[in-house]
């Protein structure tokens, strides 16, 4: 009923085929919400005016999504998921086929890529407070996709069926294998065999190429839908739908399309650029992209002298091979000295009831477990903290342009830290490494844990009430 | 029929008890996907026992035998090699062999049904590498993680972590 009221669709400038276009249009959108959807999306979008070099990557991401899609496609055209077959089917891929060389180095450059941008994009969101209210869903939907992205590069790199492949995915399955009681029962039926076999190869294969892709897909949906709804966020942390004008746009909002369409193809041109000169000339990255042992077929009977996952994974992985039995003292001392910050602290009687129920349920565990199933826990947690910034920031403002010294420190600090977990992730394990893991891992929470506190006892700056360029 | 204004208690009983029913329901096509994804019969058939000739195994020496896809030591140990299992008690945990991992004829100092034949699955209990191969009696740092690995004792320490490792597991023998 609504679309039959719908307006013709006018097509402005001159032209023979406008009438004949616009007929069309008008057909179909009385069909379609193709002209509302072209409006709210892109036309009629209004984004802040101020956006700045952090603001690439999201629209980047959405770009190396579509890459890794396509050529996803190409390359299941050729391989073959057993056991037997995949490694040399990769090969093949890259002796044989056609231009096969071309595109799985643009999907295994294109895997890097995906992290680095979605690194800098979680960066930017920190930055500028862009997880803060009312932007929390955007936020826990871009958290998810960032796990499922994760476990999709997990499941895509055991595909190739390589000494790593095989060696990175025992270990990781056998981080399931640690939980008590239920673990070694769910890291079987993981793999579907007791040890990673064809049957894993072949399960991994449908998750890559499917279930998580969908998912993927289906979270970006509610991803940009949610920052559709309330608007995006900007270098001031300032909400620019506050000042309108009398038609209702945004004082400081220009049209996505064309104003930012336009800037993201050159962000676009000088990424592709930067992608193609390592695709062509370095696309194992020393190492780091491609690993030299996945050029070796898997061997179930031997374990190749260094095990490191691929470069996105490594701070993680610090942190758990920075679980000793000696750094859970160190552990429980952070346990009990947090409960204590809460009890002398906080303000809320609730927070302060759960310190005290909690931490001595934490201690106890502790006590009981072994320091093997808490650097996969901590793992765990160090990867979905991010999902309670929003709560955990309490600054009254939500730029780091307009938050105090501590917040700057602290983020530079916690970028810093990152690097070096995800640097010392990538080597074999040395008694300087392991304690420079464990410093690391205390400092990493303690960014998140602490936050609470620092972003309040600082002094902001003022916030102006229309956007800086 | 007459206007009639809806009973909500029945309305909210039907709402409940259908969606019980639905959930059950759901719940119960989700078996087959969960159950598809165990191991099949022709993964299970492959755990059957797997027989090994140790009759040219000479003392010191190791053999590999594959099972369920697993390597799988058999060691044939050499005095020394069970003397120093005795000396290095002290550096190891679980020197007794009293951890319920390993079966009931194997829990003794030597770990084994007879001292001279060691039989271990070749992978670690930590996070299931395959320990770096080692030589006779001494403890021998593995050069890339710099952990000392005790063939005797059985007890590896891994190449992901400096947690504390424990041993090796002993499969079922005979």
């Amino acid at each position: 009923m609504a679309a039959t009221k719908k307006e013709p669709v006018v097509i402005n400038g001159a032209g023979p085929l406008n009438a004949p276009i616009g007929g069309l249009l008008t057909w179909v959108d009385q069909r379609f919400p193709m002209m509302s959807l072209w409006k709210d999306h892109l036309a009629e979008y209004y984004a802040p005016k101020n956006f700045n070099f952090w603001y690439f990557f999201g629209a980047l991401a959405m770009v190396v999504l579509m890459l890794q899609i396509v050529t996803g496609i190409f390359l299941v055209m050729h391989y073959k998921p057993s056991a037997t077959e995949a490694f040399a089917s990769v090969e093949y891929i890259m002796r044989d086929v056609p231009g096969g060389w071309l595109i799985r180095y643009m999907h295994s450059t294109g895997a890097s890529a995906f992290f680095v941008v979605i690194y800098l994009h979680m960066f930017r969101g920190l930055l500028y407070g862009s997880y803060r209210a009312p932007r929390e869903l955007i936020w826990i939907f871009g958290m998810m996709i960032y796990l499922a992205l994760m476990a999709e590069a997990f499941f895509g790199y055991l595909l190739p069926w390589g000494q790593m492949s095989f060696w990175g995915a025992q270990v990781i399955i056998n981080l399931f294998d640690a939980l008590p009681i239920i673990g070694p029962d769910l890291s079987t039926w993981i793999r579907g065999d007791f040890v990673v076999s064809d049957a894993t190869l072949n399960r991994f294969f449908a998750f890559h190429v499917i279930a998580l892709p969908l998912a993927i897909l289906g979270l970006v949906a509610a991803h940009i839908t949610a920052l559709h709804e309330v608007g995006s966020n900007n270098p001031d942390g300032i909400e620019i739908k506050e000042q309108k004008n009398e038609r209702g746009i945004p004082l400081d909002g220009i049209p996505f399309h064309p104003y930012y369409t336009v800037k993201d193809a050159l962000g676009l041109s000088v990424f592709a650029a930067v992608f193609c000169l390592i695709m062509f000339f370095a696309p194992e990255m020393g190492g780091y992209f491609l690993e030299y042992n996945n050029f070796i077929p898997a061997d179930p009977l031997k374990t190749p002298p260094h095990i490191a996952p691929v470069w996105y994974f490594t701070p993680y992985y610090s942190i758990l091979r920075a679980v000793t039995e000696d750094f859970m003292w160190a552990l429980r001392a952070g346990v009990v000295v947090y409960m204590l910050l809460i009890l002398f602290t906080s303000r809320g009687c609730l927070s302060k009831l759960m310190a005290v129920v909690i931490a001595p349920v934490v201690l106890l565990a502790m006590g009981v477990i072994e320091a093997k199933v808490w650097g996969v826990v901590l793992m765990g947690v160090a990867s979905m903290i991010f999902f309670l910034l929003p709560w955990l920031d309490k600054s009254p403002v939500k730029s780091i342009r307009y938050k105090g010294t501590l917040s700057r420190w602290a983020l530079t600090i916690f970028v810093v830290t990152f690097l070096v977990l995800g640097f010392y992730g990538t080597q074999p394990v040395t008694v300087a490494g392991t304690l420079i893991s464990q410093v690391g891992s205390l400092i990493y929470f303690s960014f998140f844990l602490l936050m609470p506190w620092y972003t309040q006892m600082e002094q902001t700056h003022p916030v102006p009430s229309r956007v800086t360029m | 029929m007459a206007e009639q204004e809806p009973d909500k208690g029945r309305r909210c009983m039907l709402v409940a008890a259908s969606t019980v029913a639905g959930g059950v329901a759901a719940a119960a096509a989700g078996v087959p996907f969960v159950a598809s994804m165990l191991p099949s019969e022709r993964a299970k058939a492959a755990g059957a026992p797997v027989e090994a000739d140790i009759s040219q195994l000479a003392p010191g020496e190791r053999m590999t035998v594959e099972w369920r896809g697993k390597p799988v030591w058999i060691v044939r140990r050499t005095p020394e090699m069970l003397d120093s299992v005795k000396k290095n008690a002290d550096k190891v945990s679980d020197p007794a062999s009293k951890k319920v991992m390993q079966p009931k004829y194997a829990t003794n100092e030597m770990r084994s049904i007879k001292p001279e034949y060691l039989v271990l699955v070749g992978i670690c209990t930590h996070l299931g590498c395959s320990p770096v191969e080692n030589s006779a009696r001494k403890p021998r740092h593995s050069p890339p993680t710099g952990k000392a690995v005790f063939t005797a004792r059985a007890t590896a320490r891994c190449l992901i972590s400096r947690a504390a490792s424990t041993k090796t597991c002993l499969p079922p023998t005979t």
